[in-house]
């Protein structure tokens, strides 16, 4: 039995049955209000949701209920008195490589850390005092610090990515942060303004625990490969429809491997020609083949959000995505072949392996 | 002490209460007094600096207010939802 914890604008749906097959809606919670994000922390089967309600604000809900029934309001993430801001929504709750360790990533971008298995919450001061913070602006989903890659298990390293404010990385748990700029492209801009600009538009990001200096990112326009921890970057869009997407998602036991769904330039933002495909490479992004055997292969123009791409990091790896236009799609086999896991969701904005 | 009045869904956080005594010298101050009563209202009517949410209303005696009002004894608050909505 495999669980999806699919977060939607109306809602968080837990989504159970076998991969491959279409599955049934086993918990409906938070109707009306948009879940960003959720995900079960497999250390503690805690189960985090990300909750933004339209009136009344964000929250970061808590349970422990395998039926998701009971939930707890997290005292947090939420900036200290001395920090005029407030929390607009949080995009990301990531394990770390502590006991008790967690981290959050919200809007605008921030890092919160948690000790305590996620029911307290600290601003990171350092990432937040760095000087060119004021020369950073938003992208359109705002100024949303959305992909938090820990190093596995040295909990004084870790990489986050910001939109549009590029990546950061720290050695000292955070008491320090410096950027990873180099060799990135920033096609959106003209070219007299790239040079030493923040605007780095960032979509999302993730680190392979197998060789932990090695960082993929799904940029604004291309994707791009790190072998040094982040600092330099190399474009390994070649051989994409399109550089362009959202999410990105590796698989853990194969450093070479990532999977991206590319979108229609950075106008469209949706499946390009009607068909929807997910790319995947096996050699660190010098070759990228379709795998689209089960995906729609005309008039389907389908966006997937940053956080609507999961896997499970079995092998063989369980994928699935989820669109802004509800459907859910899944992979038992790595992505060689997909099937319909649910097609009537509200706009999905994430999708994890519970 | 004032008196709030409360509506879903926070009238639920507030464990069904609908109207409230609350002391404090501004609205804020008696919103931040409704929070220590009941926690899980804690960051849906103000945020962390202590604002009223944008799309939440404060009205005393029928006048919208910020959190900056002062509010005396014989008070009567109704914290309400905006009516906004139609872009989700």
């Amino acid at each position: 039995m495999t669980e999806l914890l699919v977060g939607t604008r109306k809602g968080l749906f837990a989504l159970r049955g076998t991969v491959g097959e279409p599955l049934e809606i086993a918990v409906r919670a938070f109707p009306g209000e948009v879940v960003e994000y959720a995900v079960r922390d497999p250390r503690t089967g805690r189960t985090f949701a990300s909750v933004t309600n339209g009136q009344f604000g964000p929250r970061l809900m808590f349970t422990e209920d395998p039926e998701l029934g009971e939930w707890t309001q997290a005292k947090g993430p939420a900036f200290p008195e001395d920090i005029d801001a407030s929390v607009v929504r949080t995009w990301v709750v990531m394990p770390g490589e502590a006991d008790g360790l967690l981290y959050a990533g919200v809007d605008p971008a921030a890092l919160f850390i948690s000790t305590d298995n996620g029911e307290t919450w600290e601003l990171n001061r350092g990432l937040w005092n760095v000087p060119t913070r004021p020369e950073w602006n938003p992208g359109l989903g705002g100024l949303a610090l959305h992909s938090i890659c820990p190093w596995p298990a040295d909990p004084s390293r870790l990489a986050v990515g910001i939109s549009a404010a590029g990546v950061w990385l720290t050695e000292d748990g955070g008491a320090t942060w410096r950027t990873g700029y180099t060799g990135l492209v920033p096609e959106y801009l003209p070219e007299d303004m790239r040079e030493g600009t923040h605007a780095l538009c960032v979509h999302n990001m993730r680190r392979s625990p197998v060789r932990p200096e090695r960082l993929f990112r799904q940029f604004h326009g291309s994707v791009y490969r790190s072998d040094d921890t982040g600092e330099t970057w190399n474009d390994i869009a070649a051989g994409l429809p399109d550089g362009f997407g959202f999410p990105i998602v590796i698989d853990p036991a194969d450093p070479d491997a990532a999977f991206v769904i590319p979108l229609d330039g950075a106008f469209d933002r949706a499946t390009p020609g009607g068909r929807v495909a997910v790319y995947e490479t096996r050699d660190a992004g010098a070759t990228w083949n379709a795998r689209g055997e089960g995906l729609p292969q005309r008039d389907t123009w389908l966006t997937i959000l940053r956080q609507a791409f999961g896997s499970d990091g079995d092998e063989p790896q369980s994928l699935a995505f989820g669109s802004t236009s509800g459907t859910v799609f899944a992979s038992a086999d790595g992505g060689a072949s997909w099937a319909l896991a649910f097609d009537r969701l509200p706009l999905v904005t994430s999708v994890r392996f519970a | 002490m004032a008196v709030v009045t409360l509506r879903a869904p926070l009238k639920d956080l507030a464990g069904g209460s609908s109207d409230i005594e609350v002391d404090g010298a501004t609205v804020g101050a008696a919103i931040r007094a409704l929070e220590s009563e009941h926690p899980k209202l804690t960051g849906w009517i103000l945020d962390e600096q202590g604002r009223i949410r944008r799309h939440v209303n404060v009205f005393v005696n029928g006048e919208r207010m910020r959190e900056d009002a002062q509010l005396h004894a014989t008070d009567r608050l109704h914290i309400l939802p905006s009516i906004s909505g139609g872009s989700r």
